[in-house]
């Protein structure tokens, strides 16, 4: 039992789970009905349904952004992708309500399964292109991406033509604010691609490899692993994953905007990265670990909207909060809070 | 040399030193003398305690038990700062220096001279060059550090710990990357400030570089004292026995000829006027199998540069190969991989451990890049595989799921060689296999190397020291000037012969 309670102590995700389970306790505390859940219709609703629902976009980016940041890289344009992916969905699909034949039809401009894969394979090809010049260039990985976060943008208004398109096309709107079996469709998405990403990285030697390139890239070369070739495989998955993001939003809000879409979504995706205890300077990651970050991100801007915290300030309070969660994570702050804390020894 | 009295007072003290560290006792009541004007040199194999003695004298670790005077009085440094406000200062083997700022900035770095607001960079650089003078050296102190040679960033290192009130110099390791002539350089500053009576403690695996410049010498084996010794007293294999604690016969790293009898040996790797431009010129090397090719040569004769470029880390750019009788090209270490390569490189930190990871993972690491990403090795194999290696190997290691990185130099370097005996390899390429390691492990790492070349394996091995490659090749490849330059059986030669042909002699 002792050894048990050791082990969990020890357990890399106590402290991210520990801060997700303490901003929970203090919202069933302020804001009453936070804990509330009810089936209405055959859809389950409450405020906790609503922040895993709304956490959806970032949990997946956190999820890509895991494995280049475990590689030691970092991918700062996964919001511009974000938002490229919604504008060629919007654009590609546009849709129109006709009545045939005294029916009313949606009608999309091209097929929908059509439309959603040039967006996923845009949003692939962008994450190929920042994997080809980190990993085959040799470019900084801030620097490189930084190229799409900036250029990113005015491809999205390039498709857009500058405009937001709005989408009025019924089928479209279930990616992002549909219901399955009473629970959001957007979670089996991110819960399909945890599962894969939980397979790659546990049933085969990826985890590992992973890990060894963004320890020590050389040696991880000199024993045969491809380093290039890993590296370059998880800035396109990243990139796809924001894709997917940018489609659930899209659908969330029934329009594209180029310019505001997912804009400093890689920013909570990083910090959900560092949250859930994977850090910056690369090799070991957690994948569980950045969904509770995201989750502990989405709950804290929920706490901040509900306790009523003026819009002016909230994100003030929101940077404090989290600097706070980071002292508290750091082991090297903790041992010394810890020591100075103990009677000092003679 | 400055004979000291043995009863002099010694400037450092330490007395009953135990430290330990989770289930590791790593000393164990440590009596140890420092006197002013010697240098004293503290021997022992990887593991025997010299790291953690030194860690305790500088305020890295807080002794768990025992005393440390300085000048007489107890002293309790807290941190290296503390101790090299003490006047204990440090240099260790990797030197610790900023290679992006000039060589006086270094010397200078968190103490700038200041003329009001503004660093006073004038006088920074003048007194930067007395400084060097000081030790002899002369130097542009503008330089920025990383253009400068290994050797001289150490001289920087060991300006800027003695222009601090330094009553006490450590070196740790200082000579493990510097050739023959930049070590003749450290030791006359060394003996320079020996001379003005700073007490000097040398910690090396260099035997001949210990009788060169110790006055004294104290033994550590396990964590324990066995002695204290003036250099006359102690002849080198007295030395050696003490550190490991048993006897070894002089001769047992030269290989039993006898066994490498005169069985035909069919060649592994053909190359043909294999080379890459800037890097090595157009050579035919044989390497066969159940044989030792070594690689000799001076340092930046190009033997590394030969090794990757056959472990196509460095692509070759003419001539061809072939392997196991098949044409081959190697574009890449996963090519070299895939047809049964395994490389040791030179430099372990950088290109060999993966430092977080566990000696499990690191073991397994290249059988399992050659198996691919889907071809799992199971854990319970993973586990096997480690703990056959740990034992084949003897590598001291409580628990194969600690990170590599907490392991002694030699035993990452058994580590690494795991790793490429575990993917069953049919050549492997040993590029300064015991460099940085002690004596025991050393012998250890060479007798285990024949072994398997007695069961078939292609061996190239590289080192610095000539002596080595004697001892252990059949056949001698010698380089110089990035060309190969002779081939002679190692046999009928030694090492002076090999000297004479470096130096422009034919071999006789």
């Amino acid at each position: 039992m002792r050894r048990w309670v050791a082990r969990a102590a020890r357990h890399p995700l106590l402290w991210p789970l520990i801060t997700l389970v303490l901003l929970c306790v203090f919202n069933a505390f302020f804001s009453p009905g936070f804990l509330h859940l009810e089936v209405r219709g055959d859809h389950l609703y409450g405020s906790i349904v609503d922040i895993f629902n709304r956490a959806a976009p970032l949990m997946l980016i956190a999820l890509g952004m895991t494995l280049v940041i475990a590689t030691r890289g970092i991918d700062i344009s996964v919001g511009a992708v974000v938002a490229i992916s919604a504008a060629i969905a919007a654009v590609l699909i546009g849709g129109t309500l006709v009545i045939k034949d005294g029916v009313p039809e949606y009608v999309a401009r091209i097929p929908m399964p059509l439309a959603l894969l040039a967006a996923l394979g845009a949003a692939l090809a962008c994450g190929m292109w920042n994997g080809m010049l980190v990993a085959r260039i040799g470019m900084q990985p801030i620097i490189a991406t930084l190229i799409l976060m900036v250029a990113g943008r005015g491809i999205a208004q390039l498709i857009t033509n500058g405009q937001i398109i709005t989408i009025y096309y019924q089928p479209f709107f279930f990616i992002g604010n549909g219901f399955l079996f009473g629970i959001p469709f957007s979670l089996y998405v991110v819960a399909a691609v945890l599962a894969a990403l939980l397979v790659a990285t546990r049933r085969t030697a990826l985890g590992v490899f992973i890990a060894a390139v963004g320890i020590n890239p050389t040696a991880s070369r000199f024993a045969g692993l491809n380093a290039r070739a890993i590296m370059f495989w998880m800035y396109a998955f990243c990139g796809l994953c924001a894709g997917i993001a940018g489609l659930i939003i899209c659908s969330n809000v029934k329009s594209a905007d180029g310019n505001n879409a997912g804009l400093l979504l890689e920013l909570d995706a990083i910090l959900a990265v560092t949250l859930g205890g994977t850090s910056l300077g690369g090799g070991r990651f957690s994948i569980v670990g950045s969904i509770i970050g995201a989750l502990i991100i989405q709950t804290l801007t929920y706490t901040i909207y509900s306790i009523g915290v003026p819009p002016e300030v909230n994100l003030v309070v929101k940077s404090i909060v989290v600097f706070l969660v980071m002292l508290l994570q750091s082991p090297t702050f903790r041992a010394k809070v810890f020591r100075a804390g103990a009677p000092a020894k003679s | 040399m400055t004979q000291t009295a043995p009863d002099a007072r010694p400037m450092l003290e330490l007395a009953g030193i135990d430290k330990s560290f989770t289930g590791v006792h790593a000393l164990k009541g440590v009596d140890f003398r420092l006197l002013p004007g010697e240098v004293h040199a503290l021997m022992g194999q990887n593991g025997a305690g010299k790291s953690t003695l030194i860690k305790v004298m500088t305020g890295v670790h807080p002794p768990d038990r025992g005393q440390i005077l300085l000048d007489g009085a107890p002293i309790h440094p807290a941190s290296p700062l503390d101790a090299q406000r003490l006047g204990i200062s440090t240099v260790y083997q990797e030197v610790n220096l900023c290679p992006n700022l000039s060589v006086a900035e270094n010397i200078f770095i968190g103490r700038y001279p200041m003329k009001g607001p503004a660093i006073d960079w004038k006088t920074m650089r003048a007194q930067a060059a007395q400084i060097l003078a000081g030790l002899n050296i002369h130097a542009d102190v503008g330089l920025q550090l990383a253009s400068c040679s290994v050797a001289m960033q150490q001289m920087v290192a060991i300006a800027r710990a003695t222009s601090v009130s330094c009553k006490i110099l450590i070196l740790d390791e200082p000579t493990s990357s510097l050739d023959e002539d930049e070590v003749r350089m450290l030791f006359a500053v060394i003996r320079g400030l020996r001379d003005k009576g700073l007490a000097i403690l040398f910690v090396t695996h260099f035997l001949d570089q210990t009788y060169e410049i110790a006055d004294r010498i104290t033994v550590l084996r396990n964590g324990e004292r066995v002695g204290e010794y003036p250099v006359a007293e102690l002849p080198k294999l007295a030395l050696v026995t003490k550190m490991i604690g048993r006897e070894i016969r002089e001769t047992s790293f030269r290989r039993n000829r006898a066994e490498a009898a005169e069985v035909p040996k069919e060649p592994f790797l053909e190359a043909r006027g294999i080379g890459r431009q800037g890097s090595v010129h157009p050579m035919d090397l044989d390497i066969r199998r159940g044989e030792v090719l070594g690689l000799g040569g001076l340092l930046g004769s190009g033997r590394t540069e030969t090794a990757r470029l056959l472990f196509g880390i460095d692509r070759v750019d003419r001539g061809s190969m072939r392997i196991a009788g098949e044409e081959a090209a190697i574009a890449s270490p996963r090519d070299a991989v895939q047809r049964g390569i395994g490389f040791c490189p030179e430099d372990r930190k950088v290109e060999g451990v993966v430092s977080e990871l566990s000696v499990r993972e690191n073991i397994v690491l290249a059988l399992q890049s050659k198996r691919g990403l889907f071809r799992v090795l199971p854990r319970r194999r993973q586990e096997a595989i480690a703990a056959e290696y740990i034992q084949a190997l003897g590598i001291k290691v409580a628990d194969m799921e600690k990170p590599v990185s907490e392991l002694s130099g030699g035993n990452q370097q058994k580590v690494l060689l795991a790793r490429w005996l575990a993917t069953d390899p049919q050549m492997l390429i040993l590029d300064e296999p015991t460099r940085g390691i002690d004596v025991g492990a050393k012998l250890e790492i060479m007798e285990q190397m024949l072994a398997l070349c007695r069961k078939g394996m292609a061996i190239l091995f590289t080192s610095s020291e000539l002596e080595e490659i004697v001892n252990c090749s059949d056949r001698i490849a010698i380089l110089r000037d990035r060309r190969k330059i002779d081939e002679v059986p190692a046999a009928s030669t030694d090492e002076q012969a090999i000297l004479h042909v470096i130096a422009g002699g034919q071999a006789q």
